[in-house]
């Protein structure tokens, strides 16, 4: 997977963000007393602004941050959501988004209008004031001043030697082409007959069409090495509405006196071709004046007139957001194709028809490519996640004075693409709140006898059915008596409730609960940990609080494996045929009847000289029928311990679909999910941790009626 | 129990289950399907002790005879598989529902409608919608969101005969 561009991750999540809050917004309208609809919009404005700070696009932070402190009142209920204030906040969300977009088109004065008005209303004194309203003047101006693409014609000429000298012409134009949109043409006219012609010298002249949106020093300093000893002119061309004019493009290079053009004009001809007839033009320079009167064409058709149009559509492409929902379609239809498709290899292994083998051989090698694309396209290691943190932490660290430092484990577990992407905004909140809330400061740390830096520890891993994400800090650990007060306080819980470790923190995921005592521009402001909790609820998932007071928290979000495909062992007891994960097997094993029948009263065997204990697995699921006369023992290693699986018969691989199961088969922990084999029978995937942990239940049981 | 308040009459879809005619209502049916092979899940609660594959998807597979303390029978030509749409706990599920004869989809006048006596009955009331009258007979049409709840799910109809007394 290509590394995303940050800034663009934060433009696709704030067009999310600024779509939810329009939503919120307009819903609002009709239902001013909706506190959801209330807490969704101020959400929604605190994470363009955190996000938008941590990406570098101040502006946007610092006009949100404004709109936010509104929303907060609101949400206090001290300000009423009146009409007017929906119609200000509106226009607010369409000024947000026009300095992510196009932060040249934003009018900054539209932004301090907006605020006003927004003051008003609300009558908040910490509205921004004047001074505050030239500083984001400024800003946006400068920024706009950089981000304004010019279109340069750039005429050079090296010098004879230059290339006798070791300068590359061609590396000097790939320069050139790297700053922005260029035309080239090479002018010819100067290079003499063959028999004159010196092949080290240069002959060549280059006119180069560039529009960049970088200044003018920026094409001088391509030329720096070599500009004592060469002809080179630089001027800015100024756009007219439809692109400008042959005749006018020559004249303004120079390339041809004014009355030559008029002559030719009076003559009703192609211009061009006249000029080149009557030898005012040589047709090398023609063609480039045509090259760059193309050029400037495009660049006026693709803008449409905005000045930064020329580089928007490349962008667009580089990457689609397609709901999850359609991922899963495409999954479900991938894994019916290659149902079918074994179907069909079935079919025609059992006929003689040669074109129809063909056939399914050439379907089962599309239907596995198709597979592997599609999982490619789902899967990406939870590493591309991680890595994006670094920068976070550095920059809060910075920010708040201490020292922190990162440590990722697990990097390599891979995940659905749509899970990992749901899992960063959840992922930085927490991260902020570990290191706002959770770590002391290098003093406090000091002397409670701790390293002065502190650590944020990242882990991922498979456990089971489940991916486990953890986030733990080595920091003060959670305040359960604050906990407990601030609940009593908000009414939350009954003054005086003896509430568990587990019960009490999952307290902290309630909207507009925060114990922090300072509003910082970080958190403490109560939101966030119940944006987490639903997210995080989205991918049905849970998250467990564990935290030792003095010691540190660790939060961990357990994710179902639903949407994976794995590699499974197919196997058979009694009638039923169940997948377990291949990579959980090591290997397997027959159990001799002989075996069989001496450990009944001890069930290990004698693998190498090693003891493994085994499970019968007809026991557990309590099959009646009589077992095959030469049953299996399929070896799986769990947790670094090995255990056996007694089963009637191994199939064979397959190609597993994890399904999960429905609500009311949630009590069946044995189970991580079902998968649909060839013959379209649904089969049970075994969850090995769980089915060692009923053994042992079941072995206990039989050991006390014995 | 809640009684059919409007005055719209209720379509169901009627089936058979050891002789006795239950109703569903029709919103919650969203297809009917032939019997296939069933999965059993070993250790689960016997009456949704199996999964079946409608097109792709695996669903759970309910015997509601388990509910309403009656034996479970052999298949039959007769046996169909109703597939239905149930909020439980506030999230739709998609449950198969095994008859041992389907009769049809009918329409129910409100006036047709009664809310679920309080004694006379074999079944727990909680899991009864209402009673419909149809000509001499009468119909029992299930409340799935009540049976299929999680909280009921777990009981079985071993605690019937109390029930109704309460």
């Amino acid at each position: 997977m290509s590394a995303l561009d940050p800034s663009e991750i934060f433009r696709q999540e704030a067009q999310e963000l600024l779509e939810q809050l329009e939503q919120a917004l307009l819903d609002l309208e009709h239902t001013p007393d909706d506190a959801d609809l209330i807490n969704s919009a101020f959400r929604a404005l605190h994470t363009v602004k955190g996000s938008g700070a941590m990406f570098g696009y101040d502006a946007v932070a610092a006009f949100t941050h404004h709109v936010e402190t509104a929303f907060d009142l609101v949400r206090k209920g001290s300000v009423e959501p009146s009409r007017a204030l929906i119609a200000v906040a509106l226009a607010a969300k369409d000024h947000m988004r026009l300095l992510i977009e196009t932060p040249d088109l934003a009018e900054a004065a539209d932004g301090v209008a907006i605020l006003q008005t927004l003051k008003q209303i609300v009558g908040d004194p910490s509205a921004p004031t004047a001074p505050d309203d030239a500083a984001l003047q400024d800003t946006a101006d400068a920024d706009a001043a950089a981000e304004i693409p010019t279109t340069w014609r750039i005429r050079f000429r090296l010098g004879r030697e230059a290339m006798a000298m070791g300068t590359n012409p061609l590396l000097l134009l790939d320069e050139l082409r790297g700053l922005g949109m260029a035309t080239v043409v090479a002018r010819a006219e100067s290079v003499p007959p063959l028999e004159e012609l010196a092949p080290t010298d240069c002959h060549l002249a280059w006119d180069v069409v560039l529009t960049t949106s970088r200044p003018r020093t920026a094409i001088e300093e391509v030329f720096m090495c070599v500009i004592d000893d060469m002809e080179l002119s630089i001027d800015a061309i100024t756009m007219t509405g439809e692109g400008n004019r042959i005749g006018e493009i020559l004249v303004d290079r120079g390339d041809v006196a004014q009355h030559a053009v008029d002559a030719a004009v009076a003559a009703q001809m192609p211009l061009g071709t006249l000029l080149v007839k009557s030898g005012d033009v040589s047709p090398d320079t023609l063609a480039s004046a045509l090259a760059e009167q193309q050029h400037v064409r495009a660049g006026a058709g693709l803008g449409a007139g905005a000045a930064s149009g020329a580089k928007a559509p490349a962008k667009g492409a580089d990457s689609i957001r397609v709901p999850a929902e359609r991922l899963d379609e495409l999954m479900d239809r991938v894994g019916e194709l290659v149902i079918v498709q074994s179907r069909l290899s079935q079919v025609a292994a059992s006929s003689n028809d040669v074109e129809v083998k063909a056939i399914a051989e050439e379907i089962e090698r599309l239907a596995h490519e198709l597979r592997d694309t599609t999982m490619g396209v789902r899967t990406v290691p939870i590493g591309s996640l991680f890595g994006r943190f670094r920068r976070l932490v550095h920059d809060l660290a910075h920010e708040l004075g201490k020292r922190i430092e990162l440590v990722t484990v697990g990097e390599e577990t891979e995940l659905d693409k749509t899970v990992i992407e749901r899992l960063n905004d959840p992922l930085i909140h927490l991260i902020r709140n570990a290191i706002d809330h959770g770590l002391e400061t290098p003093e406090g740390r000091k002397s409670a006898g701790k390293p002065a830096a502190g650590c944020i520890t990242l882990t991922a891993c498979h456990a089971g059915a489940e991916v486990m994400v953890s986030i733990s800090d080595d920091g003060r650990g959670l305040d359960r008596a604050r906990i407990q007060a601030r609940a009593e306080d908000q009414d939350l819980i009954p003054a005086g409730a003896k509430l568990s470790d587990a019960e009490l923190f999952q307290l902290i995921f309630q909207p507009g609960f925060s114990t922090a005592k300072e509003v910082t521009s970080l958190s403490g402001r109560g939101v966030g940990m119940d944006v987490v909790k639903r997210a995080i609820e989205g991918l049905r998932g849970k998250i467990d609080i564990a935290s030792t007071p003095g010691e540190g928290t660790r939060l961990t979000l357990r994710l179902p494996l639903t949407l994976a495909i794995i590699d499974g062992l197919l196997v058979r007891v009694g009638t039923g045929r169940y997948a377990l994960p291949l990579s959980a097997v090591e290997e397997c094993v027959e159990l001799s009847p002989e075996e069989d029948a001496r450990s009944r009263g001890r069930s290990f065997l004698n693998i190498r000289g090693d003891l493994v204990p085994f499970l019968r697995l007809r026991e557990l699921f309590q099959v009646s029928e009589p077992p095959d006369r030469y049953q299996k023992a399929v070896i799986v290693s769990f947790g670094g311990r090995r255990v056996g699986l007694v089963v009637d018969q191994v199939i064979g691989n397959h190609q597993t679909v994890i399904k999960s199961l429905s609500k009311l088969h949630a009590d069946v922990e044995t189970f991580a999910g079902a998968t649909i084999l060839g013959d379209g029978a649904v089969a049970l995937i075994l969850d090995i941790a769980n089915l060692v942990k009923l053994g042992m239940a079941y072995e206990g049981r039989f050991k006390a009626a014995s | 129990m809640t009684a059919w308040k409007t005055d719209t009459p209720m379509e169901v879809l009627t089936l058979g289950l050891q002789g006795e005619v239950f109703a569903l209502e029709a919103t919650h049916v969203r297809e009917i399907l032939d019997l296939v092979p069933i999965t059993g899940v070993p250790n689960s609660q016997p009456f949704i002790g199996g999964l079946i594959n409608v097109r792709g998807k695996v669903v759970p597979l309910a015997d509601l005879c388990l509910k309403f303390g009656m034996e479970l029978q052999p298949p039959t030509i007769d046996t169909r598989i109703v597939v239905t749409e149930v909020m439980i706990d506030g999230d739709p599920v998609i449950v198969g529902i095994r008859a041992d004869k389907v009769y049809e989809i009918t329409q129910v006048a409100a006036s047709a409608l009664e809310e679920t006596p309080r004694i006379g009955m074999r079944w727990r009331p909680e899991y009864i919608r209402c009673i419909a009258k149809r000509g001499p007979e009468f119909i029992v049409v299930l409340d799935l969101e009540r049976i299929f709840s999680r909280g009921d799910a777990r009981d079985d109809a071993a605690g019937s005969s109390q029930r109704t007394a309460a």
